[in-house]
């Protein structure tokens, strides 16, 4: 691809759908899509992979930002399966040879982004926070926190075509709606032998509690001053009243009194909510990894030199026993009035 | 089972010291580790292996002293080792790793999985477990934590998404990335450090697994890090203190007050 850099052009998303809707990592990927495109002085195409994509969602697309929404819909596409969703993509990037690609750092777009950087021998930056357009030479800036969020890098893929990145989820807002905005939307046939998988999807089993804590605007975490099983109540009372998903440290997991999809770190999920409320939280550096790009921190702690408050926004140095009923019931008020 | 275990050894977190001048990363003087995630996949491999018999395999790319997490890995119970090592590897991004490991792989004749860690903790990009794929044509399923049955010719697997797990059925050969889920890490035994001691560990370079030199290394990496830099903290922590029973009525008011400027209540 290295010598035809010139015929590459367009900013392209993956929106992604999920039940025949689409899903707000598609709209986030707009509101970046669009600043690049207009950086770059070309046009956005959301391209999208499924099967009977309510028709409404697609306009949406549009409505927020695309000037142009590429589908292919087949029973086989209802689902994320790698090897078919990678044969359609790698189709569209040879007949339309755009010059940026982006998708959502989600276990799809993690998934499906390096399998078709490979075959279509493009750069492919992981999980960015920051994207912009370098003005003298018009490729991608690509910033994403790198060793645990210790430091960040930007990169930038000088040669090749398409520059390809995945964002980040919850690392900017999703596009809205705009009046007046038309758009073309272009429905592509897959072939047959595109839609073969070595994978067979047999079964789903959503989280029992359906937490999201992927998704939440709001995250109530905690960690191992909570001190036993029970008290894991507390956490709950108050998740509810801020309307928030649960997340914990690892020493809460590892001692088995939340699961693993809770676990926010370096080992766990990695989340930027709009609020992350810390309980009893230390704070060490694999644990801040997975949080600390949340946009407001809040800690509360007994001990006042714990790290967790270096990354907080506000703090109480107290004891989460004495703190936690109070304030639950306090928003509860607060609520109500 | 024939199971070929692609593991980094990575610089252990804690220690990261970055050279403010320069904006690079201090690697002297900073303990290497098995990337903690590989330890999940190594572990998952070994047990496979105790059920149905055959061998487990851990490759590595990387410098000479990257031998040392390859021991670690046989001390774990991994069968043997093979380390990567050629001055043409260095400043490989995740295309350029991922080609290496798939051509090293080939070279390694038939074999049923290939398991990674989901991701390293320096990179941290989880991108060369589907990137080997790719190279070597296979299903790759990635966010594995449960291997639920395993036969010749498939297995099946959850993995997990963003609310809940999938349950897949995977024809073999195929490439997995593992999470923490999946398994408990065993420790070294003392019988297996014995063996590690001792074991030859074979130094495949370019010429060996008949690599392209195109696309080994920084000339192989289509991507380049312009810059590395600290994040700025802009976080101003307005601290209150409420040991005693007296203020934690005012010091939750406060909070109260502060989530509701925020529009959190
Ligand atoms: C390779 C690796 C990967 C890791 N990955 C992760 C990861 O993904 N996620 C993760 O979280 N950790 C991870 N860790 C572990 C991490 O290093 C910490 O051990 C862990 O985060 C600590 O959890 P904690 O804060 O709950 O417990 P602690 O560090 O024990 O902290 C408990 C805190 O509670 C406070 N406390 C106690 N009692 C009270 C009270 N009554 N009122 C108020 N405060 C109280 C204490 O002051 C303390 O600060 C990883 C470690 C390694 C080596
Ligand atoms: N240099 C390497 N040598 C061997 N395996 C690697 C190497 N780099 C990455 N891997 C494997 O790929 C996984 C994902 O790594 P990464 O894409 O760098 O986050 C790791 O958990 C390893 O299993």
């Amino acid at each position: 691809m290295t010598k035809n850099k010139h015929k590459h052009s367009g900013v392209w998303i993956l929106a992604e759908q999920a039940d025949g809707r689409v899903q707000r990592i598609s709209y986030e990927l707009l509101t970046r899509g669009r600043d690049l495109a207009d950086k770059r002085g070309t046009d956005l195409t959301a391209m999208i992979f499924g099967n009977d994509i309510n028709a409404e969602d697609l306009q949406e697309l549009i409505n927020c930002g695309a000037d142009r929404v590429v589908t292919m819909e087949e029973a086989k596409l209802e689902h994320f399966l790698v090897e078919p969703y990678a044969a359609c993509m790698l189709k569209i990037i040879e007949d339309y040879q755009p010059e940026i690609v982006i998708a959502g750092a989600t276990s799809t777009g993690r998934t499906l982004m390096p399998y078709v950087a490979i075959k279509a021998n493009a750069g492919l930056t992981a999980d960015c926070t920051v994207l912009d357009i370098e003005e003298e030479t018009g490729n991608l800036l690509q910033t994403r926190p790198a060793i645990g969020g210790n430091i960040l890098a930007t990169i930038k893929t000088p040669q090749h075509r398409p520059q390809m990145a995945t964002v980040r989820p919850h690392s900017t807002k999703p596009a809205v709606k705009q009046d007046g905005r038309t758009g073309e939307i272009v429905r592509l046939k897959a072939p047959a032998k595109y839609l073969k998988s070595r994978i067979n999807r047999v079964d789903f089993i959503p989280d029992e509690s359906e937490h999201g804590l992927q998704d939440a605007d709001v995250v109530v975490a905690v960690g191992r001053g909570i001190k036993k099983s029970e008290n894991i109540s507390l956490i709950k009372s108050l998740a509810k009243e801020l309307d928030a998903a649960i997340g914990a440290s690892r020493d809460v997991v590892d001692r088995g009194w939340l699961s693993y999809p809770y676990q926010v770190g370096l080992s766990g999920k990695t989340i930027s909510p709009k609020l992350y409320l810390a309980v009893a939280i230390s704070g060490a550096i694999q644990h801040l990894a997975g949080m600390q790009t949340s946009e407001t921190i809040v800690a509360i702690n007994s001990d006042p030199d714990a790290q967790i408050f270096n990354v907080a926004d506000f703090g109480i140095v107290a004891d989460v026993f004495q703190i936690l009923p109070v304030l639950s019931e306090r928003i509860k008020q607060a609520r109500s009035e | 089972m024939r199971i070929i275990v692609p593991i980094k050894q990575v610089p252990e977190t804690n220690t990261v010291k970055m050279d403010e001048n320069t904006g690079t990363i201090i690697r002297d003087g900073v303990e290497s580790i098995i990337n903690p995630l590989d330890l999940y996949a190594i572990e998952i491999a070994i047990q496979l292996r105790q059920q149905h018999g055959g061998e487990v395999i851990a490759i590595s790319m990387g410098p000479p002293k990257a031998v040392t997490a390859l021991r670690e890995a046989i001390a774990m119970g991994c069968d043997s080792a093979v380390l990567l090592s050629d001055k043409a590897f260095a400043g490989a991004d995740t295309w350029a790793t991922s080609y290496v490991l798939a051509k090293a792989i080939e070279r390694m004749g038939s074999y049923d999985m290939v398991i990674c860690g989901e991701r390293a903790t320096d990179g941290d990009t989880g991108q060369v477990g589907p990137g080997i794929a790719s190279f070597l044509d296979l299903p790759v399923a990635s966010y594995i934590g449960k291997v639920e049955q395993v036969d010749k010719k498939s297995c099946r697997l959850h993995r997990l998404v963003e609310n809940g797990h999938e349950v897949l059925d995977v024809e073999l050969p195929a490439v997995l990335t593992m999470v923490k889920e999946v398994a408990d890490p065993r420790l070294p035994t003392l019988g297996g450090k014995q063996r590690a001691k001792k074991i030859d560990i074979p130094v495949w370079t370019a010429n060996d697994i008949e690599a392209d030199l195109d696309k080994l290394g920084l000339t192989g990496s289509p991507t380049r890090v312009v810059r590395i830099f600290r994040p700025k903290v802009v976080r101003q922590c307005e601290k209150i203190t409420a040991m005693d029973d007296s203020i934690v009525d005012q010091a939750v008011d406060k909070l109260v007050v502060f989530l509701q400027k925020k529009d959190f209540i």
